[in-house]
């Protein structure tokens, strides 16, 4: 039973890699790139909710009401200023200046919030969970974060199929030039999935702070759990996302009931090993032999 | 009936130039004279030197992947730690002498680093820089989990035994500053046969166009395999460097010898000075060196600096400074190569 609700607690896990890993998803989807300062950009948004927290003295759920508008603004601008100009330089560029962000960005967080490490409050639904047996419970609070990422997610997909804005983006996905053809300003179309995405990413933020704690180095952790659940799910795709953040979660909870100290490490073997097989699968190699077997 | 003459071509393609061929022997030369180091310097001067020439490999090794090969990698710190984790393994635990237990350490990282191109090769673009990111976590989890006492676990080892048991503490400054000069200088010279052979052409053409390359012919997997295993004995070595040069080492966090502040120097050398060629790293390198010895050397300023500074370049000056340098005055010290000259 203890195997079963360590699975139990890793699918709910999942849920916060999934809403961690839309906005990469999404950005990778639109314009082809890795933001390297997605998990960065997701701390800044659980760091913004601290402060509103401290100093504002509200719940961190009402923090997320200017939280959120703020993120979009962040990654509009950010866009606008920063990527817009890097993606017209090809493949490396993007990635060598979301990589300086990143750094920029954890630095300067540690300047001003400290190395200390912090959490925010959850409220009573934090340490809530139903019992089902002695040894298998579901912790409220992950079934929320899992109810949320689904929500955004179909949300999401709400506004891609049937939204002039979802129309828009996923035609400059498929083809930018062609859909600037018809009139479809590429450039605003990418701002406004770089703020959905950081917006996604800060939401994800102040989840990921009330569930466990955090400091200045927390983004690049968040970022390779993301990005694990967007390669696992299969790159761009929004559902398959939530696919690959519920085998990571599962991974790393199975590991941690092993041996607390696998949690991440066990992720990091299961992420690796869906490469290596996509990849024999991919060269032909397994084909091969799969057919050669059928005839 | 008159024969026609060919016309005579209007350019000639050279490879060496006065200036290259003359800046090349002055680099040999050089060399030599710093070979001359430990008995003209203070030992101040000596270990700003070391610092200066593990920094060159960095960058040198980071250029490599990313200037020839196309391959944004963020994880080469694997290889900085396997290196230092390698060197310690060898000396402490089996009494191995430590400059021999350096060269094996550069040998391991090559060999550590063939199973990992296998999987992280047939990324492309940021995938592979978060895959060989990944692989550089799993790497200083592993090692913080071994409970053998000589790795120390998470809290780290020291080689100081091994070093200071077999040499004074001057001996061992005057030896570190030439292995690492040696490696430098050697890795140097790997690379720049590497280039100016037929695999440097397709290392070229790889990384121009990927898809167009291999349409004519050029082992794509190959050339990018043959430069990570390089880049990997390159980073291993500047980690034995680094363990020999600083002692004490941690598995964990950004500035352990895993951690990814590793990454942001080397993207910051090579961004700075001139990305894709051949002198520019190197300029980056003593930029970064001064930088460190004069203004900061650690810290959250340092940090955000190096980074901002790299997102600078990226988006203002892709070229770095040598490469902007070389465009307008159309030089080459180091010719890896090959120019048009209009027949006078």
């Amino acid at each position: 039973m203890t195997w079963v609700n360590a699975v139990v607690h890793g699918i709910l896990l999942g849920g916060l890699y999934a809403l961690l890993a839309t906005g990469l998803s999404l950005m990778f989807g639109v314009m082809r790139i890795i933001n390297l300062a997605h998990g960065s950009l997701a701390l800044l948004g659980a760091y913004m909710a601290f402060l509103l927290v401290e100093h504002a003295h509200i719940s961190a759920y009402l923090a997320l009401v200017p939280v959120l508008p703020g993120a979009l603004v962040v990654g509009y601008v950010l866009q606008r200023t920063v990527l817009e100009r890097s993606l017209r330089s090809g493949m490396l560029v993007p990635l060598l200046t979301t990589f300086g962000l990143l750094i920029v960005i954890g630095n300067l967080l540690q300047e001003f919030f400290s190395p200390d490490v912090h959490s925010l409050d959850p409220g009573a639904i934090g340490p809530a969970a139903w019992r089902i047996t002695s040894r298998l419970s579901i912790p409220a609070f992950d079934a929320l974060i899992l109810g949320i990422a689904i929500l955004v997610l179909f949300l999401l997909q709400l506004v891609l199929t049937r939204t002039q804005i979802g129309r828009e983006l996923r035609a400059t996905a498929a083809d930018p030039d062609a859909a600037e053809l018809v009139g479809v300003d590429s450039r605003a179309v990418y701002a406004r999935a770089t703020a959905i995405a950081v917006a996604t990413a800060a939401l994800a933020g102040v989840f990921f702070a009330m569930r466990s704690t955090f400091d200045p180095t927390s983004g690049p952790t968040q970022l390779i759990y993301a990005f694990e659940a967007v390669v696992i799910g299969g790159m761009g795709s929004l559902w398959g996302t939530l696919a690959g953040g519920i085998v990571l979660g599962v991974a790393q909870t199975v590991g941690a009931q092993i041996d607390p100290q696998y949690f991440a490490l066990a992720g990091h073997v299961v992420f690796l090993a869906v490469l290596v097989v996509r990849t024999a699968v991919e060269s032909g190699g397994l084909r091969v032999r799969l057919r050669g077997a059928t005839t | 009936m008159s024969a026609v003459a060919a016309p005579a071509p209007a350019a000639r393609v050279e490879r060496w130039t006065r200036l290259s061929g003359g800046f090349t022997v002055l680099l040999a030369g050089l060399v030599v004279l710093l070979a001359f180091g430990p008995v003209l310097w203070s030992e101040n001067a000596l270990n700003n030197l070391i610092q200066l020439y593990f920094l060159v490999v960095l960058a040198v090794m980071w250029n490599a992947l990313a200037g020839y090969g196309g391959l944004v990698s963020v994880g080469q710190q694997a290889f900085i730690g396997i290196g230092a984790y390698a060197v310690v393994f060898l000396s402490l635990q089996h009494s191995l002498e430590p400059y021999l237990a350096m060269l094996l350490a550069t040998l391991i990282g090559a060999a550590v680093s063939i199973p990992v191109a296998a999987v992280v090769l047939w990324l492309r673009g940021g995938a592979f820089a978060i895959g060989t990111w990944v692989v550089a976590e799993a790497f200083a989890i592993l090692v913080s989990l071994d409970p053998n006492p000589a790795i120390g676990g998470g809290t780290g080892t020291s080689a100081l035994i091994p070093f200071n048991t077999r040499y004074t503490p001057e001996q061992r400054l005057h030896y570190t500053y030439w292995a690492s000069l040696g490696t430098a200088a050697v890795l140097l010279a790997i690379l720049f046969v590497l280039l100016r052979s037929r695999l440097g052409a397709s290392l070229q053409a790889i990384r121009d166009d990927e898809g167009a390359a291999a349409s004519v012919g050029v082992r794509v997997l190959l050339g990018k395999g043959v430069l990570f295993v390089l880049a990997g004995a390159g980073c291993a070595a500047a980690g034995a460097l680094i363990l020999a040069w600083q002692l004490s080492i941690q598995p964990l966090g950004p500035d352990s010898v895993f951690g990814v502040n590793w990454s942001a120097k080397m993207i910051f050398m090579v961004l700075v000075g001139g990305l894709g060629t051949f002198e520019g790293p190197i300029i980056g390198a003593i930029v970064l060196y001064l930088l460190q010895t004069y203004v900061s050397s650690s810290g959250v300023w340092y940090f955000v600096m190096l980074g901002a500074v790299a997102i600078g370049f990226a988006l203002l000056l892709p070229r770095g400074i040598w490469g902007t340098l070389q465009e307008r005055f159309n030089v080459q010290l180091l010719p890896v190569g090959y120019r048009l000259r209009g027949r006078a």
